[in-house]
């Protein structure tokens, strides 16, 4: 009997012939089966499913436009992703300690987590800093810590992710520094600030002047990196912590992507040209647990973007349409009760970022829901990724899910939720205004009050957590940072500042309140006050005068 | 004249102590004692041990939920603590959750902590537990 294409008669003849009568003797485990995210998914997906589908114009090739198959000609072919683990905690001393560590074990680029009154503006001895210090990551006050904290680490040669957001024009200024004081030249230095105020609005918190002046920062930045330090991302648009707040994969691109918008409006309003930021523009998406859904998800946003830069913005240049993106494993996936089980759903989130074609990875330690990572806990984190990289062999051909007929479907319907969603927002008036109205909170919240219903009902099952339970709890080892850290940062602060000459450190305060009020570019007033030993602090402290800060209206 | 707090619905205030972000966890329990019948006044992130205890006297709550992910909790519940004692708010039923240790499970209840309901608790437990602590 020749073989013949299923057509939609042939796939009735099998459902009446095949499926029907094996549902019946054995029905299926649910009615409906959907996505991790709440979305139907079907029993069977077929040529049909793709029938409309133009192939050219939806996938394209590799490294070319829409890049639904990936950023690069070659992807991991060429070369595998950057290993990226997010660290520090303590003193920068402790940390630098950590990042040698990594670096020894194989890791190839930093990334740098910061201490809550780091990253929202306050010294290490401010009032609110009280238990924070060193608590989430490294508390950077001075330029003294920067440079003990990048001390031997050769910064012409890795490159360093610094999450850090209202005050990352300061972080960003002590590293330049801290490079010029080791006569590195700044077209050397590759790294990205993720500088992306508008989600810290939206899902994370560490905002601290109001919207329009926090965007007109960012865009000074664009402005100087375009200029003085064309290695830097000085932005990378953060889905990750939108999914951690709770909401589902089309939202996370969604308001992902109009984050982006807005920011490309903001700096073409500013006067800058498109083609001149717009390839330094780099993401970070949240790699879950539902592995279709998610490979689907960094598919859809790939393209979603490639058409944003080239049909709204008009942008000329390849590399503008490209979206290329750093991935991290779902904290808010990991369990508590039996925290072994998270290797595994670290390596299926791992899994979904590389069959993604994510840039770079973090993956979780398993003992993040309890406490700041052991090293152990970090080192096994590592080599997941590392099994992953040099094991599986999924990295060998390039988008290999492309043409499934489930992740094509998948892609598509992800693009047309989220793009209907973009929709919405520009109809507001665009992400800011969509986020000052507390639309982009509420809609998240819905969704993370609707999953944790179905956690509690059991309808979604959490391995370990309502299936699967153990009586007795599971003891391992974790980290504390301990509270004479506090004690010894804010010491060495204080004699710090007692060392610095008064004159030199007022003339460099008025340059920078001068620079804020007027407009001009922050960024070498910034870098100017760093050098002559003023703190973060106050510098928050000035620009907080200038610009004010943002109260949040929350309703629960 | 004081209003008898046996005809009025439990009042909770869910507070964010210390500098971190992350309220999804806080919100979503926020929503579910609404839903649950009981009067929620959520703080907002980033507030002090002061401001939580002033907010937990002026509103005349039954309970308090803690909620931190930050690890400054060892810092910061005392402080809670012995403020909330300070404004003879004693018999305030006070609850925590987060991201908090096993291993300071102990020092949390022998600050007068009354549960601490860790990732992966069941709202209904913390509802019950309210509902069956709460001094009226």
């Amino acid at each position: 009997m020749p073989e013949e294409r299923p057509t939609p008669e042939t796939r009735d003849a099998w459902e009446r012939q095949v499926l029907e009568p094996f549902v019946a003797k054995r029905p299926e485990r649910a009615d409906l089966f959907v996505t991790g995210s709440g979305q139907p998914v079907e029993r069977l997906y077929t040529a049909d499913d793709l029938e409309a589908q133009d192939e050219a114009r939806e996938l394209g090739f590799p490294g070319s436009y829409p890049y639904t198959r990936g950023v690069y000609p070659t992807m991991y072919r060429g070369r595998l992703w950057t290993m990226r683990q997010y660290a520090g905690f303590g003193t920068a001393a402790e940390s630098n300690q950590r990042y040698r560590y990594l670096l020894e074990r194989g890791q190839t680029g930093l990334s740098v987590a910061f201490d809550l009154c780091t990253q929202i503006g306050y010294d290490s001895d401010h009032a609110l800093a009280r238990g924070e210090v060193g608590k989430v990551g490294v508390a950077i006050s001075t330029l003294e810590d920067m440079e003990t904290l990048l001390a031997d680490i050769p910064l012409d040669q890795v490159s360093t992710s610094m999450t850090i957001n209202s005050t990352a024009a300061i972080l960003l200024a002590m590293y330049l520094a801290v490079a010029r004081r080791r006569g590195i030249a700044w077209e050397k230095l590759r790294g990205t600030v993720q500088n992306d105020i508008l989600k810290e609005y939206i899902a994370r918190g560490t905002y601290i002047f109001p919207p329009q002046p926090s965007m007109r920062v960012i865009t000074d930045m664009f402005a100087f990196c375009a200029r003085e330090v064309p290695g830097w991302n000085p932005i990378s648009i953060s889905g990750y912590h939108i999914r951690e707040a709770g909401s589902t994969a089309a939202q996370e691109i969604a308001f992902t992507l109009a984050d982006g918008v807005a920011y490309v409006q903001a700096a073409l309003d500013a006067g800058l040209d498109v083609d001149r930021f717009a390839g330094r523009l780099s993401f970070f998406f949240n790699a879950h647990n539902d592995l279709l859904e998610e490979v689907a998800k960094f598919r859809a946003a790939r393209r979603m973007w490639a058409r944003i830069m080239r049909e709204r913005f008009g942008a000329r240049h390849p590399s503008s349409w490209a979206l290329r993106f750093h991935a991290q494993t779902s904290g808010v996936s990991l369990t508590a009760q039996q925290p072994h089980n998270n290797v595994a759903r670290v390596t299926i989130q791992a899994l979904a970022a590389v069959l993604g074609g994510a840039q770079s990875l973090h993956t979780n330690a398993m003992d993040e829901a309890l406490a700041l990572p052991t090293e152990e806990a970090v080192r096994i984190a590592l080599r997941t990724q590392q099994v992953v990289a040099y094991e599986s062999g999924i990295g060998n051909t390039i988008d290999p899910l492309g043409g499934s007929y489930a992740v094509e479907s998948l892609t598509n319907s992800l693009e047309a939720e989220a793009g209907a969603l973009i929709e919405r927002i520009d109809a507001m008036g665009g992400m800011v205004r969509a986020v000052e109205s507390g639309f982009v909170q509420r809609e998240i919240q819905e969704s993370a009050y609707r999953m944790q219903r179905e956690i509690e009902s059991g309808e979604r099952a959490i391995v370990g957590v309502n299936r699967f339970q153990e009586e007795e709890g599971t003891k391992i080892p974790i980290l504390r940072v301990d509270p004479q850290l506090e004690r010894e940062q804010v010491e060495r602060l204080r004699a710090f500042r007692a060392a610095r000459s008064g004159d030199a450190l007022r003339r460099a305060l008025h340059a920078l309140k001068r620079a804020a009020e007027s407009g001009e570019n922050l960024m070498p007033p910034i870098i100017e006050a760093v050098d002559r030993g003023v703190t973060l602090g106050e510098i928050s402290d000035i620009l907080r005068q200038v610009f004010g800060e943002y109260r949040e209206s929350v309703t629960v | 004249m004081t209003e008898n707090r046996s005809d009025r619905p439990i009042r909770v205030l869910v507070a964010k102590p210390g500098l971190d972000g992350h309220d999804r966890g806080a919100k979503v329990v926020a929503r579910a004692l609404k839903d649950a019948g009981m009067e929620v006044i959520y703080t907002g992130i980033r507030q002090t041990p002061e401001a939580i205890v002033n907010a937990a006297i002026q509103e005349d709550v039954d309970a308090i939920g803690l909620s931190i992910l930050s690890g400054a909790h060892r810092e910061l519940f005392p402080a809670i603590m012995s403020g909330l004692r300070a404004q003879g708010g004693e018999e305030i039923l006070v609850f925590a959750g987060g991201v908090i240790p096993d291993d300071d499970i102990e020092f949390c209840r022998e600050l007068g902590i009354r549960a601490i309901f860790g990732p992966g608790t069941p709202i209904e437990e913390a509802i019950r537990f309210i509902r069956e602590n709460v001094q009226r």
